[in-house]
């Protein structure tokens, strides 16, 4: 079944980033092998008068695919709700991936702006997908302050670690059962993905573990075999694992030889 | 009158902010500004009028993850 995300319905339950790939062209053949509907995409100062910028953008519009603008790098709510103004300007989005970074080290939110950076975006139309921890608390006031996604990390940007807190992950999940989830961050190899869709979250966003593989694009159509396995395998229901052996053949009609 | 870009301080002399992308080369509607930390809209850069010191940041998309 499809994804909706504030009104727009994906097929695709892979998010890709833009960033770090060898190529403009090997980004270009990532996102088309990997068929996601929606890229991560930044703003920076522009140093070559608007040329840098004006190219990468026509290479995004030529994608065809719908564009999440972040706030990378923000560190304080009035940063962040600036960045976001400016990106919604630039890519004429109300979609806005709020990030706002409180510790150098692990690139972990700061939770407090981020709440508060979100009641002020979702007040001026923005519609948010927060980069949070997988705090239930916070996963609720960032929907009373009007979110409508929730994008919790499993392990810190850039590190592939993959989910380091699948009781957190799941606690979410049930929690939020009506919420779009989405893992954003820290998910290093295919089977990450897998693990935390057959958890039962809507989506998977990831960047560094495609653009630095080998290969990007075939590491692009991995993830988004892997994200539909695991998507297809919850649907489908799974076994609960259990202590004892259960004999998978029948017992019953079993020939005696004794 | 003194202003500073991305970050760079300049002697410069724009008497609004369409004016001063103009001088600088800055062309493209995919541009974003802002001066002094408030958003400037595209349809109200020419009469953005700039004084001493004004802190300008123009910004455009960029790779992001």
């Amino acid at each position: 079944m499809a994804l909706e995300l504030y009104g727009k319905t994906v097929s695709s339950r892979l998010l890709l980033g833009t960033a770090r790939y060898p190529s403009p062209a090997i980004l270009a053949e990532a996102v088309r092998r990997s068929k996601t509907e929606i890229v991560t995409v930044s703003l920076r100062r522009e140093t070559a008068g608007g040329k840098a910028g004006g190219a990468f953008f026509q290479l995004i519009r030529d994608l065809g695919v719908h564009v999440l603008p972040n706030t990378a790098g923000c560190h304080s709510t009035r940063e962040a709700v600036l960045t976001a103004q400016m990106a919604r300007e630039v890519f004429g989005t109300n979609w806005i991936k709020l990030e706002v970074i409180g510790n150098h080290d692990t690139l972990q939110p700061n939770v407090f702006e981020l709440v508060e950076a979100a009641k002020i975006l979702n007040a001026d139309g923005f519609e948010v997908f927060p980069y949070t921890t997988d705090d239930l608390v916070v996963g609720q006031r960032l929907l009373a302050a009007g979110c409508r996604v929730l994008m919790p990390w499993c392990a810190p940007i850039g590190s592939a670690m993959g989910p380091q807190n699948l009781p957190a992950l799941k606690s979410m999940r049930a929690e939020f059962p009506d919420v779009p989830l989405i893992v954003d961050a820290g998910i290093g190899r295919p089977s990450h993905a897998t693990v935390v869709m057959e958890l039962g979250y809507d989506a998977v966003l990831l960047n560094t573990a495609v653009a630095s593989a080998g290969d990007p694009a075939a590491m692009a159509e991995a993830f988004a075999r892997a994200i539909e396995a695991g998507h297809m395998a919850r649907e489908a229901g799974m076994l609960e694992p259990r202590d004892m052996a259960v004999p998978s053949t029948p017992v019953i009609g079993k020939g005696v030889f004794a | 009158m003194k202003l500073t870009v991305n970050g760079e301080t300049q002697e410069l002399d724009a008497g609004n902010l369409a004016d001063l992308l103009a001088k600088l080369d800055y062309e493209g509607e995919w541009l974003a500004t802002a001066v002094n930390g408030e958003l400037v809209h595209r349809e109200e850069r020419a009469a953005h009028f700039l004084k001493e010191g004004d802190r300008i940041e123009v910004l455009s998309p960029m790779q992001g993850g």
